[in-house]
């Protein structure tokens, strides 16, 4: 009997059963999860959902009702500013600390792991620590005018029209070390032999660093870029515990849009079409980077 | 020589990492259009000492002199030197044409000037269809060329070479080899150049710094480095296969011979360095110094047993049992015996190295 | 000059020509306080008071009573070191709900992180290895798809996991969020160990083969044992990335099984009764002690953990 089950082919099914075994879960997880889920959420916001998703199609009403929302425009406006603020700033300091300890200083490990462990933190921790020290009675303000100077003035947590930059300085606090990180192995992967090439050639430090070193490291900056636009995009911890997207709405942010319509204004419907929309700034963020990445190696 | 007339004159130089000494009070002079090869195995201080001559690392102590000049605080860009990495370090995201000019830009050179020294580079290299090219569409070789070109147009006295070739397949590094020996030819500059391939060595140079331990061993023409090696460390790392060791004794019975076992080789003919005595030696001659069955006509002959046959192509080496010691002989591929064959050795002790249990040559 | 002992008497002729040629000898001189220096070590040291005053405000105003803490400013150290304000946070601080401190939600946290890490790393390390070295038709394509999915925001998920969590009967208890950990663990977990087993010589895994070993059994004992440190690398990944987690906490459990991000936000966040700083300091530090343990105790790995982990955002 086995010299005739040998004889026949097996079937392609069952070859190497165990690793199919073994991805299963991942099979599971970006079949049913990452793009059922998110075909879900896509179909579903064309619904008029409310406490339960139901498929009554309405068409673009809730995308209309979104872009009509002044909360969800704050949202949008906030996601912007803090958006292109933090990827400049992130990007500009990370990259000079890298630069800073790349030059050969002494302490290097103790500077480095005091830049990152702040991202070792929670966002929660994060924001409710920069609470706490923008606190306008108590903190850096209460400080600053204690010393003397009576009519300084920083209080970005009560004044909705700074809001927004009291929580980039958290970001900021927080993310600036992973940036230091990413550069820093970026400029340690330079060969040794172009800083030798420049020095004979004559090229002062920072012309060398503007252009040979930093050209040199596009693809560190773009995934860099990339990384801190993804999580940009899901900012959404830090608001809830420095402002909870106060004073008023003035620091809301998509992600906390999405939360809130989901689980407390029961308008399923809007929050899946705020949470589509996150997912098309996504796209527009990803798609460029990826092309760029993987369709030029494929052509190479 | 001294400094006035040597192009590039290193003086007690020393370097320490830390705890850590690599080139130990090193003194090397390199008289003006000469080619120089600095070589030795990894680790041996000859890259370090050439990063020391250009500047690119700060010596613990001693001088170094570019053209009679004190040049040892100076930075690298003003030494009068040009550099080839072995990695070639050409930028990648500028042309040919910007990596030739880059440092004559920044140092605020006139453009006619720029591209006359351009122009001739690229001449003189055979670089000109590549000059609007970026590295990273350049074959190995072009890119050799290109940082060679970076050196040029720098119109300096002095190049030097970090290992070129060592990022090449074979066939293309000595095709290099003979270029930048034109190169030299044509051009007439001081060269330093590093490598840990003897070939590289043996035909580029004028003169031979074989390294060892941050210590120069023997600094000669190549001929005399390879048949005269002061120790038996720059003896074994020349040659290939190297040279045959035989451990014995040295002992003087109307004349002085080298016994090992029952061989007894005369030494009437062998230009002793300095005056002989007996004790332990080793005795060393290169395989392609010993004769296989050629007949009479050697003054010294011995029988010994085939163990391996190595054929080669061109010729073939033959492994032997001589006092119960390996030694390898190199014959043409008509003459190569049999394995366990018994057959007769012969060479002229003149071409030997003898060397004392220190291994300085006797 | 073929040897040495000539080499050196030329050597010793040539003395006398240096003696007469003076100027620099030995290393250039450099001054600590050079210029550059001073810049540098400065610009440092700043920026780091900078990062560590955060960390230094937490821990003095958890040391400081109420009454100092309205009087004096938040810089200063405590002039009367008190640690009710820990002991408080820990057992008897008040979240809308109930007063029993950060003490529950830690107790959630670890409940929730252990099972998570244990569950999240083993699936992602056989699958990484199915990948690396049992390739099958189609895998590649649910790993792209898995990485691209990465990037996609949690709250297009979001729904849809509560339905499949409801629909098995998960919904609001710990395994409903470690399976969501697990989930979400999965595809920065799963490129970490299908990069690391595919960098090790494959020459292990095809002898092993011929030896007779099967999947589990090379797995087990040739993979595994050889891939301690990436184990090492992912463990602070995960643990730090669940402990610190807060958005599927506040999603998926109820409040009687709340991680401790959720409560501490709640403690600090919640409007009723007078703000107690020091309290909310010191439940701060509480919160952030054990990352801030992991990344201190494991130095070169978190990093190197970041840079792999990066991509989770």
């Amino acid at each position: 009997m086995s010299v005739s089950m040998k004889s026949e082919r097996p079937s392609r099914l069952f070859r190497n059963l165990n690793a199919k075994i073994a991805s299963v879960p991942m099979i599971l997880t970006a079949l049913v999860v990452f793009v059922g889920g998110t075909a879900w959420t896509v179909l579903y916001s064309f619904t008029n959902s409310r406490l339960l998703p139901r498929l009554n199609f309405v068409g673009l009403d809730q995308y209309y009702r979104l872009w009509a929302a002044p909360r969800w425009l704050v949202s949008i406006e906030n996601l912007l500013i803090y958006g292109v603020l933090s990827l400049i700033f992130s990007l500009v300091i990370g990259f000079l600390l890298a630069a800073m300890l790349d030059r050969k200083i002494r302490f290097e490990d103790t500077f480095r792991t005091i830049f990152l462990y702040p991202f070792a933190l929670s966002f929660i921790v994060t924001g409710l620590v920069w609470q706490w020290l923008l606190n306008p009675e108590f903190g850096i303000q209460g400080v600053i005018r204690g010393l003397g100077w009576e009519s300084f003035n920083f209080d970005p947590l009560y004044n909705s029209s700074i809001v927004i930059y009291g929580v980039l300085i958290a970001a900021l606090w927080q993310g600036t070390g992973l940036v230091m990180c990413l550069m820093l192995a970026g400029l340690r992967g330079i060969d040794e032999d172009i800083w030798k090439a420049a020095r004979v050639d004559g090229i002062p430090t920072w012309r060398t660093y503007v252009s040979i070193i930093i050209p040199m490291m596009r693809p560190v900056f773009i995934t860099t870029l990339v990384i801190i636009a993804s999580g940009i995009v899901k900012v959404y911890d830090l608001v809830v515990a420095q402002t909870s997207g106060g004073p008023g709405i003035a620091s809301e942010v998509p992600a906390k849009y999405v939360y809130d319509y989901m689980f407390f204004a029961q308008n399923l419907g809007q929050g899946f079409a705020a949470s589509t929309m996150m997912l098309l700034t996504v796209v527009i963020v990803i798609v460029p980077w990826a092309y760029l990445e993987f369709g030029r190696r494929g052509r190479t | 020589m001294n400094v006035a007339n040597a192009s590039v004159s290193v003086q007690d130089l020393s370097l320490s990492f830390g705890s850590v000494t690599v080139l130990k009070s090193l003194n090397l002079d390199v008289a003006e259009g000469e080619f120089v090869v600095l070589l030795g195995p990894s680790g041996c201080g000859k890259s370090t000492l050439l990063n020391c001559i250009a500047g690119l690392l700060d010596i613990s102590d001693g001088r170094i002199f570019i053209k009679g000049k004190n040049v040892t605080w100076e930075e690298p860009a003003d030494r009068g030197i040009g550099m080839v990495f072995q990695s070639y370090a050409l930028y990648p995201q500028m042309t040919v044409e910007k990596n030739l000019s880059f440092g004559l830009r920044v140092a605020g050179t006139p453009k006619d000037e720029i591209d006359k020294r351009i122009a001739r580079a690229a001449e003189i290299l055979q670089i000109g269809p590549l000059l609007q090219r970026k590295p990273a569409a350049l074959s190995g070789g072009q890119r050799q060329r290109v940082a060679i070109g970076r050196a040029l147009v720098r119109d300096v006295d002095v190049f030097l070479f970090d290992e070129p070739l060592s990022n090449l397949d074979a066939k293309l590094r000595s095709e290099l080899r003979v270029e930048i020996k034109r190169l030299h030819q044509k051009l007439a500059n001081t060269m330093i150049y590093v490598t840990h391939d003897q070939i590289e060595a043996m035909t580029l140079a004028d003169r031979i710094a074989v390294m060892r331990g941050g210590v120069i061993q023997q600094f000669d023409a190549p001929q005399v480095i390879y048949n005269r090696p002061v120790n038996r460390f720059v003896a074994g790392f020349l040659g290939s296969p190297g040279m045959n060791f035989l451990d014995g004794r040295l002992e003087n019975d109307g004349g002085w011979h080298f016994v090992a076992g029952e061989l007894k080789v005369p030494l009437a003919s062998y230009d002793f360095e300095r005056e002989p005595s007996p004790g332990a030696s080793v005795f060393g001659i290169r395989p392609e110094h010993v004769g296989l069955n050629s007949g009479s006509g050697w003054p010294f002959t011995a029988q010994a047993s085939v163990d391996v046959v190595e054929p080669m192509g061109s010729d073939t080496l033959v492994w032997l049992k001589l006092a119960d010691q390996n030694f390898t002989v190199r014959v043409t591929s008509e003459r190569a015996p049999q394995s366990g064959e018994s057959v007769e050795i012969g060479f002229d002790p003149m071409r030997a190295s003898l060397f004392d249990e220190q291994g300085n040559r006797l | 000059m073929s040897n040495p002992a000539v080499l050196s008497s030329t050597i010793a002729g040539a003395d006398a020509v240096r003696g007469e040629l003076s100027g620099p000898r030995g290393p250039k001189p450099r001054s600590v306080l050079s210029r550059r220096n001073i810049f540098l070590y400065g610009t440092l040291f700043l920026v780091a008071v900078y990062y560590l005053l955060p960390l230094y405000v937490m821990v003095v105003t958890s040391l400081k009573g109420m009454p100092e803490i309205r009087l004096g400013n938040i810089f200063s150290p405590p002039v009367e070191i008190t640690f009710e304000p820990w002991v408080k946070a820990w057992s008897t601080a008040c979240t809308g709900l109930n007063c029993d401190g950060l003490s529950r939600g830690f107790w959630n946290s670890v409940r929730i992180t252990v099972p998570s890490v244990i569950l999240s790393i083993a699936l992602a390390s056989v699958n990484g290895y199915a990948l690396a070295n049992w390739r099958f038709k189609g895998a590649d394509i649910f790993f792209t798809i898995l990485i691209v999915g990465a990037f996609i925001p949690y709250q297009v998920m979001l729904y849809p996991i509560v339905i499949i969590l409801r629909e098995i009967g998960l919904y609001g208890s710990l395994w409903g969020l470690v399976l969501v950990h697990s989930i979400f663990g999965m595809p920065i977990l799963t490129l970490l160990f299908r990069n690391y087993f595919a960098s090790l010589p494959d020459e292990l895994f095809r002898a092993a083969r011929v030896d007779g070993a099967g999947f589990w059994g090379i797995y087990l004992r040739i993979m595994v044992p050889m891939s301690m440190p990436i184990f090492v690398v992912a463990l602070i990944i995960q643990i730090t990335g669940i402990w610190n987690d807060f958005l599927f906490g506040v999603v998926y459990t109820r409040p009687d099984t709340y991680p401790m991000t959720v409560q501490l936000n709640n403690i600090v966040n919640s409007v009723q009764g007078v703000k107690e700083y020091n309290v909310n300091m010191a439940a701060t530090l509480i919160t952030g002690l054990v990352p801030l343990i992991i990344y201190f105790v494991s130095g070169k790995l978190f990093v190197r953990g970041i840079a792999a982990g990066a991509v989770k955002g």
